[in-house]
């Protein structure tokens, strides 16, 4: 019973899973209700969390495999939040689709319980596990689409996430081979102890492992599929990858290179790969976006650019000291505004397209004057990926920044700041097409109510983020603290 | 002479980047599945060759590992053939090369 307590977040999610395909076969009549049993379970397992919070008695489960930390917690929070988000956006979605509603929730939630896990995880295997968990239901939600261009996404998606889960399954067999043990706190004294001996294994043991995680994460030189996948899939589930899956990458490459390869053991070399992967997927992501027509395809470009700015956060590895976490806080904090920012971002995109059949920019022209609600929070989400006050997205960047800057990056800071000026151009631009240019016609519409509650949360989110950050950032820097707690 | 540990993560490296190779040039979807599945077991055979002559006889950590690997490889290769099946009913091919649907 121990046991389950400690994994209760993710249990309560499974729960809701396996109930969401138990009332689709009792209750054929009842489908309607489907999406509240997922939202039920989501409920559950943000109390679940909250009682641990309380408890503030955080442990290891299952042979130190799993760690229920501040920081599991914090990320627990983060993708309960997500998936509630996506359930809501879905409902009409699903509806209209009108096969395996039941299906499709459960692979949303069993998807979110392996991101869960993957935040919890200290020992390869169970990071292996809990990323596979993760990934396979998003393979098929991507070609959940009738249509051939959703199956190829699928297909495409799911093809290069097993050659990259290949690369890093082979970067981890070597890290055992070199570190003789699976688990975190194990690999570090392993490679503490090693020194300099067998240091290019090492290395491109690291490398490979980088390689395996980058693709999830969406950075260049791993970004390919991005666009393509984005643009094939439905567009409640591509919202559900550009958040969900990025954070969780980010989340477990944070642990693992802060817990396992973390300072005073390596930290140089790795810091120096992110900071250049950082700055070629900025610059790669922004200049990508400027050209395209598909709001969709350009949020999956804007979302490469999005990881090099949270990769900043890990450059920051190398800090010494008591700021050893601030580039750890910085990327959870990064994490969290960046799911409510593109969150409202797709999900007014979802609101509009529905309405008017179309994903082309220039289709979005004269929105203010047809649906103010949604043309403002899409507006906010935009000002918001930007980085401009008083918006979440703005404090995320400050706050990763200033990471780089105490460790001694600052050439990261100013490629950073001229990529967010570059951003500025179609971030803003869109918000220009929207308020200034002329609507095609003059009728006015008004989302459907589940989608206004979840843009109305995260429209709430983004500027209560922007507004009053001090409470997020002081839970993400106690976060951070847990990770640097194994020194 | 004896096989040691590094003829074993020599056949380890070659297999991997075999499958690495083919998963990256083949046009059938099968062939880059068959790819990734001849990567999957050169990780295999490298874990296990770890197990035996790294650490030795002790915590079967490495063979576990394994376990696991094959478990999660066949569940990925059952959504893999189901979504190869799901696009060959919509455009009549699975030539990786004709994915072409998705551009601006």
């Amino acid at each position: 019973m121990n046991g389950i307590d400690l994994v209760g977040p993710q249990f309560a999610v499974l729960i809701a899973a396996g109930l969401a395909l138990v009332v689709d076969a009792v209750l054929p009549r009842q489908r309607r209700l489907i999406p509240f049993v997922a939202l039920a379970g989501l409920a559950l397992s943000v109390a679940w969390s909250i009682s641990w919070v309380a408890r503030d008695d955080y442990q290891t489960a299952f042979g130190g495999t799993l760690v229920l930390d501040r920081y599991a917690v914090f990320f627990y929070f983060v993708f309960a939040g997500i998936a509630a988000a996506v359930v809501l956006a879905s409902i009409e979605w699903v509806e209209r689709a009108g096969r395996g509603q039941a299906e499709y929730y459960a692979l949303v939630l069993a998807s979110t319980a392996g991101f869960m896990f993957l935040a919890s995880s200290r020992d390869l295997i169970s990071i292996f596990i809990a990323l596979e968990l993760s990934s396979i239901p998003q393979y098929i939600l991507a070609g959940w689409g009738k249509d051939e261009r959703s199956s190829e996404a699928g297909l495409k998606y799911l093809l290069l996430g097993a050659i990259a889960s290949a690369v890093l399954l082979y970067g981890m067999a070597l890290l055992y081979g070199f570190t003789r043990t699976t688990e975190l706190g194990g690999i570090a004294d392993a490679v503490a102890a090693g020194g300099d001996a067998n240091r290019s294994l090492l290395i491109l043991a690291v490398a490979l492992v980088i390689a395996g995680f980058g693709f999830k994460m969406a950075v260049v030189p791993f970004q390919m599929w991005v666009p393509d996948v984005y643009q094939g899939a439905p567009t409640p589930v591509a919202a559900y990858l550009s958040v969900g899956s990025k954070g969780a990458a980010f989340a477990v490459v944070t642990r693992l290179f802060f817990e396992g390869l973390g300072p005073g053991v390596a930290s140089d070399d790795w810091s120096m790969i992110f900071a250049v992967v950082a700055a070629v997927s900025m610059t790669f992501g922004n200049v990508m976006a400027i050209a395209q027509t598909d709001i969709k395809r350009l949020l999956g470009y804007s979302s490469i650019a999005q990881a090099g700015n949270i990769m900043v956060g890990l450059a920051a590895i190398s800090v010494a000291g008591e700021e050893f976490v601030l580039g750890a806080s910085g990327v959870i904090f990064f994490v969290a505004a960046y799911a409510f920012t593109n969150l409202g971002a797709f999900i007014a995109v979802i609101a509009i397209s529905q309405r008017i059949g179309s994903d082309r920019i220039a289709d979005y022209a004269g929105m203010w004057k047809r649906s103010p609600a949604l043309a403002g929070v899409l507006a906010l989400c935009l000002v918001s990926l930007t980085g401009i006050p008083p918006t979440a997205g703005f404090w995320a960047k400050l706050y990763v920044f200033n990471s780089a800057i105490r460790a001694d990056m600052a050439w990261l800071v100013i490629i950073g700041v001229l990529n967010s000026l570059v951003s500025a151009y179609y971030y803003l631009g869109i918000a220009k097409t929207m308020f200034v240019a002329q609507p095609a016609e003059e009728a006015t519409f008004r989302p459907p109510l589940t989608l206004s509650i979840s843009l109305g949360v995260a429209a709430a989110g983004v500027l209560a983020l922007g507004l009053i950050p001090g409470p997020v950032l002081s839970a993400a820097h106690d976060a951070a603290e847990t990770l640097a707690l194994v020194y | 002479m004896t096989p040691g540990l590094e003829h074993f993560l020599t056949v380890g490296a070659i297999l991997f980047c075999l499958g690495l190779t083919i998963a990256l040039s083949k046009r059938n979807a099968i062939g880059v599945l068959m790819g990734i599945e001849i990567m999957l077991n050169a990780v295999n055979l490298t874990l296990l060759s770890f197990a035996r002559f790294g650490v030795g006889h002790g915590p079967v950590t490495g063979q576990a590992f394994v376990v696991f690997i094959i478990t999660v490889a066949a569940a990925e290769a059952a959504v893999a053939l189901a979504l190869a099946v799901s696009v060959y009913r919509n455009r009549d091919t699975i030539d990786v090369d004709k994915m072409n649907l998705l551009r601006s």
